[in-house]
């Protein structure tokens, strides 16, 4: 069963929406790196929060004017009026008035969504609002959906992503660098306006897919754990866009096999398992990457200050210390060094003497910032520094 | 009038001012440390702990939903510092990206398991239920002293009374720490008070506040007390006290307007049946602060 709906073998509606899913995913996760890089993420939670008396007004609308009130286009339309004025709403709040911006968010995003809430109990009260199914906008639902609704879900999805490659220029320039895109004569309100145009979209048609509730993670999470994966500008992008349709694609599939999984949730954990996995694992950024460095350096510090204690001639009582310096096979168990470990000793006391010349002169000022007490002299100075330094070693040393 | 009014609306109104206070007052230092989305995130994840108790102990009981929910909450905000460090990800990305996974992953187990012969659903956990609250052993005003009635008020109503007791006397006991730490971190430390734990303990007293409001009222209305009422008492006043004093008045405004036009709203322009009234109340305090943002004499920046 997973594997037919993976394999888009569900029948036509259900690989509509699982197609439109996926392109709203790209969409989304292009859409939110912009939104992340220029720190207004949870700006789209108010969005998708204020579509909802958008979607019971225009339902109330529609039926004042004889229609059924279903119709997903009127609906989104709806939405997509009211998801707007919440948007004004938390720009006029934010410039105009000494509230944050997450303050602005926050009193937005729950105002209009107990306004809807009002609203749909309205409609529960109506005749043609019994079976009216609004909820499903809360959390996303494709199930037996109409083939209408699904072309136009797919068809609204692929234009908010042609959209989103058309902009892309403008966008990464004022999410990378925004001095430089005003320098160049870009208008930065105006970026900033179409960018919060295309969330807005991508919101809007996300409600029936994610719901309202958690659309916002479909921007926040690709773009979230694209930065893992890569330093590079334009591929935090396209990363973002592949983590994006990837868990709109997958979520969407798993979501069609059984009627207790509802859409929404679904692509939702997708989403945050490939960032989990991103967070634990990624090369560079990632926990298990940072707690492997952090094991070697501290490795290479006790192996030092190991070497050094040996090349003084005093007895090693630190048990890793003592650990390590028998496996490199640098000292026996009794703590007697073996050859190997004697000359290992006398060139890192070597290494220290020549560190401490080069760091009481003036002459080596440069070098001398390089000293952490690990890395070896002789990849910092030339060989001819070297024999300098070593006429200003007083005595030979002598290893014990 | 009387003996109707006693029974019906005097409960949902009490707790609901109830709420508004208990979720105003933290959300006044919440809203000047830039905290303010910290109640939308607790409130999101509190569906996920009281799915998970309940699953664990299989009954629709007070005691574990609470706790269920309290340690979600405790969980989120671990986790949400966690990504933070961890990833290198600014705090509001981190939020969002751990609130909706736990809020997902709570409406995902609750699709999954059996709870259709318990009243547990998600649009019960977004907009709860005032309206049930009810006293059904009141007979009239004398109810009010008559002990043996008073014993059938509905459990919500003293639990929230102990949440704002609670939290009023952490606000009373701690409150020139707090207001220190809220203008002037580096200030407050060098005076040798401990910001870390102050700041994680204003978080469970908002964390409190929200879990024991939202069995009674759902989330919405806990994350509009957090933050509508402060935001318009930031706008009456540059005084702290005042603030919290205007707060207070604003969050019982909207609590008691709010309801009484949910419910007898519809009944005055010739409906027949009342409106959500959790939906209401943020409502009304949405339009509180919006008239505070027009009018407000401390509405801008510099003034």
């Amino acid at each position: 069963m997973l594997a037919d709906a993976l394999l888009l073998q569900l029948g036509y509606n259900a690989t509509l929406v699982a197609i439109g899913a996926c392109l709203l995913g790209i969409a989304s996760g292009v859409a939110g790196t912009f939104l992340f890089l220029r720190k207004r993420a949870l700006v789209s939670d108010a969005i998708s929060h204020a579509t909802l008396p958008g979607v019971g007004l225009a339902f109330v609308i529609m039926v004042a004017m004889g229609g059924e009130g279903r119709s997903l286009l009127g609906l989104l339309l709806g939405a997509g009026v009211s998801a707007a004025i919440g948007l004004l709403c938390v720009q006029w709040l934010t410039r105009r008035t000494r509230l944050g911006e997450d303050a602005a968010i926050g009193a937005v995003l729950s105002v209009f969504f107990g306004f809807g809430v009002v609203m749909l109990t309205v409609i529960q009260t109506m005749n043609a609002g019994r079976q009216a199914g609004l909820e499903s906008f809360l959390l996303g639902s494709t199930a037996g959906m109409l083939r209408g609704d699904a072309i136009l879900l797919a068809a609204s999805a692929a234009a908010v992503l042609a959209l989103v490659l058309i902009l892309r220029r403008p966008l990464a320039l004022a999410a990378f660098d925004p001095g430089y895109a005003e320098a160049t004569g870009w208008s930065l309100p105006r970026i900033d306006l179409a960018m919060m145009g295309i969330v807005l979209v991508v919101t809007v048609v996300g409600l029936k897919v994610v719901g309202l509730i958690l659309i916002v993670a479909l921007l926040i999470v690709p773009a979230v754990t694209a930065r893992f994966w890569t330093e590079r500008a334009d591929h935090v992008v396209i990363i973002a866009g592949i983590v994006g349709g990837l868990s709109g694609f997958v979520g969407a599939a798993v979501s069609a096999t059984a009627p207790a999984l509802p859409t929404g949730p679904i692509v939702v954990l997708v989403g945050f398992g490939i960032f989990l996995f991103s967070l634990l694992f990624s090369p560079r950024r990632g926990v298990l990457a940072s707690v492997l460095t952090h094991l070697r350096y501290q490795r290479r510090v006790h192996v030092r200050q190991g070497l050094l204690a040996l090349a003084q001639g005093q007895p090693i009582y630190e048990t890793l210390t003592q650990r390590l310096l028998t496996r490199a096979g640098l000292i026996l168990p009794d703590g007697v060094p073996t050859a190997e470990g004697q000359a290992a000793a006398s060139k890192a006391l070597l290494d220290e003497t020549r560190w401490a010349i080069v760091r009481g002169d003036q002459a080596y000022a440069l070098a001398a910032t390089r000293y952490d007490g690990l890395t070896p002299i002789e990849t910092v100075l030339t060989p001819d520094q070297l024999i300098e330094i070593d006429t200003k070693i007083s005595a030979p040393e002598v290893v014990a | 009038m009387g003996a109707e009014f006693v029974a019906l609306s005097l409960p949902p109104i009490v707790i609901g001012v109830l709420v508004a206070i208990a979720c105003a007052l933290p959300g006044n230092f919440l809203l000047l440390r830039g905290q303010a989305l910290i109640g939308d995130a607790i409130s999101h994840v509190v569906l996920p702990g009281i799915v998970v108790a309940f699953l664990l102990t299989g009954l629709v009981a007070t005691g574990p939903m609470l706790l269920g929910a309290a340690g979600a909450a405790v969980i989120a905000v671990v986790a949400i510092d966690a990504v933070r460090r961890l990833g290198r990800i600014e705090s509001g990305a981190a939020m969002g990206v751990i609130f909706t996974a736990m809020f997902a992953g709570g409406v995902l187990l609750l699709e999954q398991s059996d709870t259709s012969n318990v009243h547990l659903d998600v649009e019960h956990a977004l907009y709860g239920n005032l309206e049930s609250l009810i006293w059904l052993d009141a007979t009239g005003w004398a109810s009010l002293t008559d002990p043996v009635a008073l014993a059938g008020l509905p459990v919500e109503l003293p639990r929230m009374a102990l949440a704002l007791v609670v939290i009023g006397l952490f606000l009373w006991l701690f409150w020139r720490p707090l207001a220190l730490s809220t203008f002037d971190e580096g200030f407050a430390r060098g005076l040798g008070i401990r910001t870390g734990p102050l700041g994680l303990a204003l978080v469970i007293m908002s964390a409190i506040a929200a879990v024991a409001a939202f069995d009674a009222v759902g989330s919405i209305i806990v994350i509009a007390m957090f933050i509508c009422p402060p935001a318009a008492a930031r706008m009456m006043t540059n005084r702290l006290g005042h603030q919290v004093a205007w707060s207070v008045l604003f969050a019982a405004l909207a609590a008691v307007l709010g309801y009484v036009l949910a419910g007898y709203g519809p009944l005055w322009i010739g409906a027949s049946d009342s409106v959500s009234a959790a939906g209401m109340i943020a409502t009304v305090s949405g339009i509180i602060l919006g008239v505070a943002a027009v009018a407000g004499p401390h509405r801008t920046r510099n003034g």
